[in-house]
């Protein structure tokens, strides 16, 4: 017991460690260089990731939705936080409104949000849209709860790309000339303590139900848990974080649109939590951080003309990356953590003599 | 709105091209229970097959039967490679394994299109213009729902009358049990990927005929869109399919005759199978299944 | 005889054209242990899963501690299809999901052992004491309600205790053997304190040494934590030998009722399970 209490405090204080590191990093590091970038990105993925991994790890709901809630929340972030009245001309320059005394504005919106307010905006709105999408939705049984998550996502994605709304959302064109965080810490930080609220919300009783509905719906009924009530919570909790996610990926990208939020961004992400191991929140974390440097930057040479001739060209990293990706599902189904989690404990305990371990699929 | 003969011709065309696409889905869901997500993305890649074969100027009659035996080859080794491993496998593996065989396809074409979008072949005779009750349009479309109930007659009958039909049915009634009394599971399951595959690559044809250039994504949404009519006309059921396959279609373009809300043609769909999903689970034509506790 | 706990009336369960359970009325009263016997077919289950919410009846009435707590009459389709008996009896239609039955106090177990299969026997059991938690979920997140998990970890060490399971507690619930896990299924309900246990076929594939010990353990669960019993089962010696009362069903309707003794010696019993010329 003490031992374990010890492990938990070294796990602590290498965590601890790590982000000194990152803002050791941001003052040697110019936000354009890759690293940064790399360090940015993998940190808003790790938080969609593990919120994706919330509910399908651990409460087996099969949703592929994230992209959809990801949007609201990138576009929640910008829509409330453009600062001044000539930015928003510059940006809602197709929707335009003329006030009562004849001054011309952009968009609907005319006033900007402090920046913690908006993300936080960003993840309740998200939230609200999907416990409006749940109440139908999470009736369905695995495959139908999939296509149609799927299919809200699509959904909202039209929406925010349609004329109607373009004093919102600015129809099919970027919004713009948000504030984003330059430095590595904040997405961080913000990211890590959205990890810390998911990990403890796991590991409490709730947690324990969640896990109990994925492993058998009928007998976690019969124990008194509450289906409807609890896969809402999951549901709406990890789209919440889904959208301080996308938020997050609005910062990064400085820009943003309808158009990349597409069934594709889903299937990355779960990809991704796929080869951390669904049901471990460290396994997607480090996936994360291992995908985006692998996309943009250690698999980049991959894409270039000559480097293997005739057969590396713009294309071929991604070619070899869905190859890993299906090795991955076929062979190791259990990904980098399994169900398990990275810990000073785990890993002590990995050294000594006792190794049970399970084999993988039959 | 300005709903015109173009509209609702387009929309049967559509339908038809997306009902042999709904086939192979229905098919598949009524024997593995799986959404064959990779299905879209071998419509595509027969597509492809069709632009790099035509590009080495072989006779029209060589290079359609190489699309068909093509499709069916890759719909046969994507099931043999990515399914058929996982066969006592978590349902989600299953379904993710779909989903890496569908990323790996378009990735593959884009890498071998380079993602330009590539021109496809006028076919002779039916990428022909032909004008009916004053409207232009392309001798495809009238041709699509011939070409689409003509087969599905045949499908039809091949599941009613021979043996190997028999066995898919059983097969998708009881999975196990069919497995006790000597049916082949997996040739059963191999057949019904061939007659997925090779019903995409007609489709394909069809399809990429009235839509002149194939794209790495090009089929993702048709496929998701006849993953739709195959749930809406009751998941399992052939006719089903081929019922919801056209009433999508043509209400996707009558919605795109109105400027006003044509980004929400693709978004009409996915409402549908919500309303669908919601209302009647089991679709126009499905059966109702009991959970077993 | 003691107070009524379980009263089942006139309950009907038609699934589309197949009456599986017909006009069932069946009693189990406060500290009995009550067998439900049948030759054939997943009735008696089907009778559980109504009792227990997983199934709405297609007519008829349960009721618990003296409440009604399920009631239906054919509606829909089954105004038209409905073959069962008393129709137009019953005119309210009260449903509960099988978590609000749990939580009056019935639980089950199930035939085909339905045990948490990532979780530890441990957790398996802490899983049942969700339900009465007081914390919400802002408390339980942040760790506010430590006081109340402490608590709870307690009790489940208790319980294992009392079962026989405190050696194997961090073990993978589905790595025990088979007679364990039937145990473990038991705890795990009677984690949730129910009134009533309803045991769907217990010595299921078990020895007739492990059958022994599980006669032995139920009487015991029943004198230990004063619940009332309510169990399917086919091994006739071990339900001769623990029951209060049984119920015989022969094709969805009920044939007998009674000791065990008049049981035995039920003719329409013995018939039902030997005589039938058409049935093996």
């Amino acid at each position: 017991m003490n031992k374990k209490r010890v492990c938990t405090l070294v796990d602590v204080l290498v965590i601890v460690l790590l982000f000194a590191l990152i803002a050791f990093a941001d003052t040697k590091l110019n936000s354009f260089d890759i690293l940064a970038k790399i360090l940015q990105k993998g940190a808003v993925f790790a938080l969609i990731a593990v919120s994706m991994n919330l509910l399908n790890g651990f409460t087996g709901l099969f949703s592929l939705g994230q992209a959809g809630f990801m949007l609201l929340g990138a576009y929640t972030y910008a829509i409330f936080t453009i600062p001044t009245t000539e930015d928003r001309l510059a940006v809602y320059k197709y929707y335009t409104m003329t006030m009562a005394d004849g001054t011309e504005t952009g968009g609907l919106v005319q006033f900007a949000l402090p920046v913690a307010a908006a993300i936080l905006l960003a993840g309740l709105v998200a939230a609200v849209f999907a416990f409006f999408i749940g109440l139908p939705v999470l009736r369905l049984k695995s495959d139908y709860l999939a296509i149609a998550t799927l299919g809200f996502a699509e959904i909202l994605r039209a929406i925010c790309q349609w004329k109607g709304l373009g004093v919102l959302t600015n129809g099919s064109n970027q919004l713009r000339k948000y504030p984003y965080f330059k430095s590595i810490l904040p997405y961080f930080l913000i990211s890590g303590v959205c990890i810390a609220i998911i990990a403890l919300l796991i590991r409490s009783t709730y947690g324990r139900a969640f896990k109990a509905i994925r492993d058998d719906e009928v007998a976690a009924e019969a124990m008194g848990i509450n289906l409807t009530k609890h896969k809402m919570i999951a549901f709406v909790t990890s789209s919440f974080f889904a959208g301080v996610g996308g938020a997050l990926f609005a910062m990064y990208q400085n820009t943003i649109q309808a158009k990349p939020f597409t069934t594709t961004l889903t299937y990355e992400i779960l990809l991704i939590v796929v080869i951390g191991g669904i049901g471990s929140i460290s396994g997607s974390v480090i996936a994360s951080f291992l995908y985006i440097a692998c996309s943009e930057w250690w698999l980049r040479f991959l894409d270039a003309d000559g480097v293997i001739p005739g057969v590396t060209r713009n294309g071929f990293r991604l070619v070899v990356f869905s190859a890993v990706i299906m090795i991955i599902v076929l062979f190791f189904r259990r990904g980098i953590m399994g169900d398990k989690e990275l810990s000073t404990y785990r890993l002590l305990g990995g050294l000594t003599p006792k190794k049970k371990k399970e084999v993988s699929g039959k | 709105m300005n709903i015109t003969l173009d509209h609702i011709l387009a929309g049967i065309s559509a339908g038809g091209q997306y009902a042999l696409i709904a086939i192979g889905y229905t098919m598949v869901y009524g024997i593995l229970r799986l959404i064959n997500f990779a299905h879209g993305d071998v419509f595509m890649v027969a597509g492809l097959i069709m632009v790099y074969i035509s590009a080495s100027s072989l006779p029209i009659y060589v290079s359609i039967p190489i699309v068909l035996l093509g499709t069916v080859l890759l719909g046969f080794l994507i099931e043999r490679a990515a399914y058929k491993p996982l066969r006592s496998a978590p349902r989600m593996s299953v379904m993710i394994s779909a989903i890496g065989v569908s990323y790996l396809l378009q990735n593959l074409a884009l890498y071998i299109t380079g993602g330009l979008p590539k021109p496809y072949p006028a076919i002779p005779w039916i990428s022909d213009s032909i004008t009916i009750f004053g409207a232009t349009t392309k001798r495809v479309t009238v041709i699509t729902p011939v070409v689409v109930i003509g087969l599905v007659v045949v499908l039809v009958l091949l599941i009613q009358k021979t043996k190997i039909g028999m066995a898919m049915r059983a097969v998708s009634k009881d999975f196990e049990t069919s497995q006790l009394m000597g049916i082949k599971i997996n040739s059963v399951i191999s057949v019904t990927f061939i007659i997925g595959s090779f019903l995409a690559a007609v489709g394909s044809l069809l399809y990429f005929s009235s839509y002149q250039s194939v794209i790495p994504t090009s089929g993702a949404l048709p496929g998701l869109k006849a993953f739709v009519a195959a749930v809406f006309g009751g998941i399992g059921s052939i006719p089903g399919a081929v019922v919801g396959a056209f009433i999508i279609g043509i209400c996707e373009n009558l919605i795109k005759a109105s400027t006003e809300m044509s980004i929400f043609s693709d978004a009409f769909t996915f409402a549908l199978l919500i309303v669908v999903l919601l209302v009647k689970p089991t679709g126009l034509f499905g059966e109702k299944v009991i959970d077993k506790v | 005889m003691s107070k009524n706990l379980l009263h089942v009336e006139n309950v009907t369960m038609q699934f589309g054209g197949v009456v599986a359970v017909n006009n069932l009325t069946l009693d189990v009263c406060e500290g009995e242990i009550v067998s439900l016997i049948g030759p054939n077919g997943a009735v008696k289950t089907t009778a559980f899963n109504v009792v227990t919410g997983v199934y709405e009846p297609t007519n008829g009435l349960v009721s618990f501690d003296g409440k009604t707590i399920i009631e239906s009459f054919p509606r829909g389709k089954m105004k038209k299809a409905y073959a069962g008996e008393n129709r137009g009896m019953y005119t309210h239609r009260i449903v509960r999901t099988p978590d609000k039955i749990t939580k009056l106090g019935i639980a089950r177990t199930f035939q085909n052992i339905r045990l948490f299969k990532s979780m530890t026997v441990f957790e398996n059991v802490l899983v049942a004491m969700h339900m009465r938690k007081k914390s919400n979920l802002f408390t339980a997140t942040f760790m506010l309600n430590y006081k109340e998990e402490r608590a709870m970890r307690a009790e489940v060490e208790h319980l294992l205790s009392e079962v026989g399971l405190l050696d194997v507690r961090d073990e993978l619930a589905t790595s025990l053997p088979y007679g364990m896990q039937r145990r473990l299924e038991i705890a795990r309900a009677l984690a949730t304190k129910p009134t009533l246990l309803l045991l769907d076929e217990p010595a299921a594939g078990m020895n007739p040494q492990e059958t022994d010990e599980l006669t032995a353990f139920i009487r015991y669960i029943r004198d230990k934590f004063g619940v009332t019993i309510f169990m399917i089962e086919h091994h006739m010696n071990l339900v001769m030998d623990i029951s209060d009362r049984i119920y015989v069903i022969d094709f969805g309707k009920l044939i007998a009722h009674g000791t065990p003794e008049e049981i035995q010696n039920n003719e329409v019993v013995i018939k039902a399970y030997l005589g039938g010329s058409d049935d093996v």
